[in-house]
C-alpha cells in the first residue's frame, strides 16, 4: 500500500522508515506548504504539486491564504495529502517550501517537531525561528541549479518542486507529466528546461535529505479521476445544474470568482452574466431577471450584502425567487478581505426592515455547495422568495479531491414550483391574481408577457391583484398573512442536521457552514482517544428547522458550539429557538479557519472531557 | 389604434388636483393606444415617489420597486426576456439623485428601455425638499435659506453619457408630450424623455405658467437636427427665458445592449425550457477539474 507514511515515533526520535509501508504508529497523512511573496509562483507551483499527487491516486486538501495585495507581501498554497480522503486542513506543517524570509520568520513556528524547512541556500532566514523546534534545515541551491542547468533563474521554482518530490520519494514521474503539461504551451525548449531543472533539484533532495526526512508518499494503485473543487466552482456549477439563466455581481473578494466563472461559462451553458455597477444594482438585476421568469443569482461578500439588503426585502415582500450567495470574511466593515470568518449569520437572517420569508443555507463541503445550489433554486422558484446561501473565504477557496459521482450534475431535479405555464393561462377563466390567497400561502405565478395574467408587482403593501393597497387594516392581515403562511411551511421542505459519530456520546459538537470538514475530524480523533463524540452540522439553518433538530440538541449530554466567529451566532439562534444554551463554545475569529486541531486545544483548556 | 380605455387602471388616482402627472398618465396611455401596444406586451417599471404611482394607475404589467431602483430591475427584465417593451417611471430625485449611478450607467449600455422622468424639481412624496433638479438657491423645508448646489442636469448628462435618444417633454402638452414617448418607444435603444412637470403644492417657481412662457419646440425650429449632438448639447444647456422641448438628441444605428449579448441571439433566456444537462454536458463540465 502506497501513501504518505510515517514510519517513526516522533517523540522517539528514531529514524527508521520505509518508503511505501506504514510502520509503527505514524500518522498516514503529511502536510505541505509553499510560501512567499505575491508573483512568486507560490499558487501556480503549488497546485502543480497537487496535480502531480493526484495523478497519483492520492488524496487532497488544499487551501491558501494571501494578502490582499497583487505583489509581495507572504502567501502560502498548502497542501494535505493522504491514502484516504481528507476533509480538512492540519495547523502543523511537514515540510515548508520558502520562497522569501518572511515565509521563514511567520511559519517557520508551523514546522511539526521532525519537519523540516527547504529554501533556496542565497536566501537569509532567521535560523533561531526553526532550529530550536527541531526543525531540520535544507538549504539547497534551487536558483544555481535552476541558472547552471535550465540557464533561467526563474526555473528555480520547478527546482524547488523537484526537490520536494525527491525529498519525500515521490517518483519523478509524475512531476514530470505536469511540467509537459503545465509548460507545454511555451513550447519544447521551455519543457526540456524545466524537466533537467526539476530532475537536477529531485537528486538533491533524494540524495541529501530523502534518508533524513520521515515522511514519505508514494502513488497508489488505484487512480481513479477525481475532481479537484473549491466552494465557489462547486456552487457555480450547481448553479449551471439548476438551470441558472442570469447572474449579476459586482467583484468583492471571495465572491468574485462565482461571478468569474459563470461569465466564463455564460455562452456555453446559455446564462447571461453581467457585472454591474454596485451590488445593489447586482441584487436589483437579478430580481428583474428572476421576476421575468428566468433562474437568477447574484453572489458577494458581507459588504456588498448591506448594499442588498434593502432590496432583499423587495423580493420578501414581491414574492420574487433570487438566489443570493453570501461568501463571508471578517468584518466590521472592510474587515479582512482575504480572510475567513462566519460572522454575518444573524446579520443574513434579519436582514432588511419588516418581516418576511427567507430561506437560509450554509454549506459544509463542496460536495454541499453543489447540491444546496441546485437546492436553493428549487426552493426560491418554489416558496417565492430571497434564499441566501452562505459561504466563507476557507470554503471558497479551499480545494478537495471528490469523486466525480457526488456531482450528479445531469441527474438534478428541477422544481420550477407554481410557475403557471402558457397552456395554462390560455385556460384561464377568472382574472388571474398574482397574490391570490391561498392555503399554503404559495400564490401560482406567471411570467410577465401573456394576455391573459397582466399583472402588478409591488413593492408597497398591495392586493391581490398587486395594486398598491397601503392603508387598509384587512388587506394588511391578509397579505402578511399569506407570506406568514409560506414561511411556516417552508420548514417542511427543510432538512435538520447531518450527524456523525456515535450514538449516546458524552460529548457533542454543534456547527455550522465552512467547519464541517475540522468538526469532523475532530470527532474522529477524539473518539480515536476514547473520548465518545458526534457532531450536529446544519446547512439548513432558517428557517430553523426545529422539528428535526430540537430532539437531537435537547439530547446532546454536553453540548459545544463550534463557530468561526467571536459570540457564537449560532449558538445564540438555537438557544432562541429551542432554549437549550450550550455549554461550551469554541470559537475563532482571528480570520483563521476552524481546524482539528484548534477544536482539540480548545476542548483540552477548557477542560473538557465527556 | 387601441382605446385609450384599454389602459384604465380600477385604482383612484390619488394625485394632487392639478398635478402635472395626470398629463404623463394621458400621454402615455395616448402613445401606447397610438402604436397599438397591448397591455400584456409592456411592462412598466417605477421606484417610489408622487410620479413612480404612475403604473398603478394603468392596466399593463408593472413592477412598482423600491426608491430609486427601477432601471436596475427593468435592465434584469430586458435581459431575461426582451420581447417586452420595457418603460420606465420614475421621478427626478428618484431616477437622478438616489438613482444617479444607476442613470448614468443605463447610458452606457442602450438597452431599449424608455425612461421617463417626471421632473417636478422637488420631492413631492415626502412633502417638499429640494431636488437634485431644483435650482439653485430653491427654499424648501431643508434648505431654508436656499439650496446651495447647482441644479443637475439630465439632458446633458445623457449626452455626454451615452444616450442615444434624449427628449424633453411638458406635462403641460401632453400631445406633443404622447408623441414624444411614441418617438422614444419606437427608438431602438435607451431613450430619456424628462419631462417639466408642475409640483401645484410644493414648488413655486417652476409652474405652469412659467413654462408656457418659456417653452418652444425643438422641431419646429428652423434648420435644428436632432442627430447633430453638439447643436444637442447646446440645447440641453438652454434653461431660463426659453426652454427647449421635443427631441433634442436621436442617434441612429447604435445597436442595442441586448442585441450584442450572444445568447440572447436565440430568443429570451426567461422563456427557455428548463431541464438537467445532458450526460455530455455534464461530463465536460466535471472534466475541467481533473
Ligand atoms: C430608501 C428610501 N429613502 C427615502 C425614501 C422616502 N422617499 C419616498 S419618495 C422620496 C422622494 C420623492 O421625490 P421624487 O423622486 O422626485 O418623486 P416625486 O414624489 O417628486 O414624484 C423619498 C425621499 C424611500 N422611500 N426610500
Ligand atoms: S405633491 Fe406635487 S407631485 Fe405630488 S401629487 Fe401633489 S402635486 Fe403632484
Ligand atoms: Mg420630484
Amino acid at each position: 500500500m502506497g501513501g504518505p507514511t510515517r514510519a517513526r515515533d516522533t517523540k522517539a526520535g528514531t529514524r527508521a522508515f520505509i518508503g511505501g509501508e506504514q510502520r509503527g504508529e505514524g500518522i498516514n497523512d503529511m502536510t505541505i506548504r509553499l510560501a512567499g511573496e505575491a508573483g512568486q509562483g507560490v499558487e501556480s507551483g503549488g497546485a502543480g504539486f497537487a496535480s502531480a499527487l493526484s495523478h497519483g491516486g492520492l488524496w487532497l486538501h488544499t487551501h491558501t491564504d494571501y494578502m490582499s495585495r497583487i505583489r509581495g507581501g507572504l502567501n502560502f498554497f498548502q497542501m494535505r495529502v493522504s491514502d484516504r480522503p481528507l476533509w480538512a486542513h492540519t495547523e502543523g506543517v511537514h515540510i515548508l517550501l520558502a520562497f522569501s524570509p518572511e515565509a521563514v520568520t511567520d511559519y517557520g513556528p508551523h514546522l511539526v517537531e521532525g519537519g523540516a524547512l527547504l529554501y533556496d541556500d542565497s536566501l537569509k532566514v532567521d535560523q533561531a525561528a526553526v532550529t530550536r523546534r527541531k526543525v531540520q534545515l535544507y538549504a539547497v541551491p534551487l536558483t544555481k541549479i535552476a541558472q547552471e542547468i535550465g540557464g533561467e533563474k526563474i526555473m528555480a521554482n520547478t527546482c524547488g518542486l523537484g526537490a520536494l518530490a525527491g525529498i519525500i520519494e515521490y517518483p519523478f514521474e509524475f512531476v514530470a507529466d505536469v511540467i509537459k503539461k503545465n509548460f507545454a504551451r511555451k513550447g519544447d525548449a521551455v519543457v526540456g528546461g524545466n524537466l533537467k531543472v526539476a530532475e537536477a533539484g529531485y537528486k538533491v533532495g533524494r540524495d541529501q535529505y530523502a534518508a533524513k526526512f520521515d515522511w514519505k508518499v508514494s502513488p497508489l494503485k488505484d487512480r481513479p479521476d477525481r475532481m479537484q473543487i473549491n466552494g465557489n466552482q462547486a456552487i457555480a456549477v450547481g448553479a449551471i445544474a439548476a438551470g441558472c439563466r442570469f447572474m449579476s455581481g459586482y467583484p468583492m473578494t471571495p465572491a468574485s470568482s462565482i461571478l468569474e466563472f459563470m461569465a466564463g461559462h455564460a455562452k456555453k451553458y446559455d446564462i447571461v452574466v453581467k457585472q454591474t455597477e454596485d451590488e445593489i444594482a447586482a441584487i436589483c438585476f437579478a430580481i428583474g431577471a428572476g421576476n421575468a421568469g428566468a433562474r437568477a443569482m447574484t453572489a458577494t461578500s458581507g459588504g456588498g450584502f448591506s448594499l442588498m439588503v434593502e432590496a432583499l426585502g423587495l423580493a420578501g415582500m414581491a414574492e420574487v425567487p433570487v438566489v443570493i450567495v453570501e461568501a463571508q470574511r471578517p468584518g466590521p466593515s472592510t474587515g479582512m478581505p482575504t480572510k475567513t470568518e462566519q460572522g454575518d449569520l444573524l446579520f443574513a437572517l434579519f436582514a432588511s426592515q419588516g418581516e418576511f420569508p427567507r430561506i437560509v443555507l450554509a454549506p459544509g463541503t463542496q460536495e454541499d455547495c453543489f447540491h444546496t445550489t441546485v437546492r436553493a433554486f428549487n426552493l426560491a422558484e418554489k416558496w417565492q422568495c430571497p434564499v441566501i446561501v452562505m459561504t466563507d473565504f476557507y470554503l471558497t477557496t479551499m480545494t478537495r479531491l471528490i469523486p466525480p459521482a457526488e456531482f450528479p450534475i445531469d441527474r438534478v431535479t428541477i422544481d420550477r414550483g407554481e410557475l403557471l405555464t402558457a397552456q395554462q393561462l390560455d385556460r384561464l377563466a377568472e382574472p388571474y391574481l398574482r397574490y391570490k390567497d391561498t392555503p399554503s400561502g404559495i400564490s401560482p405565478r406567471a411570467m410577465p408577457g401573456h394576455a391573459k395574467a397582466v399583472h402588478q408587482t409591488c413593492s408597497d403593501e398591495h392586493d391581490e391583484y398587486g395594486h398598491f393597497e397601503d392603508e387598509d387594516r384587512a388587506n394588511r392581515l391578509k397579505m402578511a398573512g399569506k407570506r406568514w403562511r409560506k414561511f411556516q411551511h417552508i420548514v417542511d421542505d427543510l432538512r435538520g442536521p447531518t450527524i456523525y459519530g456515535p450514538e449516546g456520546a458524552g460529548l457533542t459538537l454543534m456547527g455550522w457552514g465552512s467547519s464541517y470538514g475540522a468538526m469532523r475530524e475532530a470527532v474522529d480523533i477524539l473518539n480515536a482517544r476514547g473520548t465518545k463524540t458526534n457532531l450536529l452540522h446544519f446547512v439548513d439553518i432558517w428557517p430553523f428547522p426545529e422539528a428535526q433538530a430540537a430532539p437531537l440538541i435537547e439530547a446532546a449530554r454536553q453540548l459545544v458550539a463550534v463557530e468561526g466567529n467571536q459570540s457564537g451566532q449560532f449558538a445564540h439562534l438555537v438557544r432562541a429557538v429551542t432554549g437549550r444554551r450550550a455549554d461550551r463554545m469554541v470559537l475563532r475569529w482571528d480570520g483563521r479557519p476552524l481546524s482539528p486541531e484548534y477544536i482539540i486545544e480548545q476542548l483540552e483548556e477548557a477542560k473538557v472531557h465527556a | 389604434m387601441l382605446d385609450v380605455k384599454t389602459y384604465n387602471s380600477p385604482i383612484k388616482v390619488t394625485w394632487c388636483p392639478g398635478c402635472g402627472d395626470y398629463g404623463i398618465l394621458n400621454a402615455v396611455k395616448s402613445a401606447l393606444a397610438q402604436l397599438e401596444i397591448h397591455p400584456h406586451e409592456v411592462m412598466f417599471f417605477s421606484g417610489i415617489g408622487c410620479g413612480s404611482k404612475l403604473p398603478d394607475y394603468m392596466n399593463a404589467n408593472a413592477f412598482t420597486t423600491i426608491h430609486g431602483r427601477s432601471l436596475p430591475i427593468a435592465m434584469g427584465t430586458k435581459l431575461a426576456n426582451h420581447d417586452l417593451h420595457v418603460i420606465c417611471i420614475t421621478g427626478d430625485g428618484d431616477g437622478y439623485g438616489i438613482g444617479g449611478n444607476h442613470f448614468i450607467s443605463i447610458l452606457r449600455r442602450n438597452p431599449d428601455i424608455v425612461h421617463i422622468a417626471e421632473n417636478n424639481m422637488v420631492y413631492g412624496l415626502t412633502k417638499g425638499q429640494y431636488a437634485p433638479t431644483s435650482e439653485h438657491g430653491f427654499v424648501a423645508s431643508t434648505t431654508p435659506e436656499g439650496s446651495i448646489e447647482i441644479a443637475f442636469n439630465p439632458l446633458a448628462t445623457a449626452i455626454n453619457g451615452g444616450a442615444t435618444f434624449v427628449a424633453r417633454g411638458f406635462s403641460g402638452d401632453p400631445k406633443h408630450l404622447a408623441k414624444l414617448i411614441m418617438a422614444a418607444v419606437q427608438h431602438r435603444g435607451y431613450a430619456l424623455v424628462d419631462v417639466l412637470q408642475p409640483c401645484v403644492i410644493y414648488n413655486k417657481i417652476n409652474t405652469y405658467d412659467y413654462y408656457r412662457e418659456r417653452v418652444y419646440k425643438l422641431e419646429e425650429t428652423a434648420g435644428y437636427d436632432p442627430a447633430d449632438r453638439d447643436a444637442a448639447w447646446r440645447k440641453a444647456h438652454e434653461w431660463g427665458e426659453k426652454i427647449p422641448i421635443g427631441i433634442l438628441y436621436q442617434a441612429a444605428g447604435v445597436p442595442t445592449y441586448e442585441e450584442q449579448v450572444s445568447e440572447l441571439r436565440v430568443g429570451p433566456v426567461a422563456k427557455r425550457q428548463l431541464a438537467p444537462l445532458t450526460g455530455a454536458q455534464a461530463d465536460a463540465l466535471r472534466r475541467q477539474f481533473f
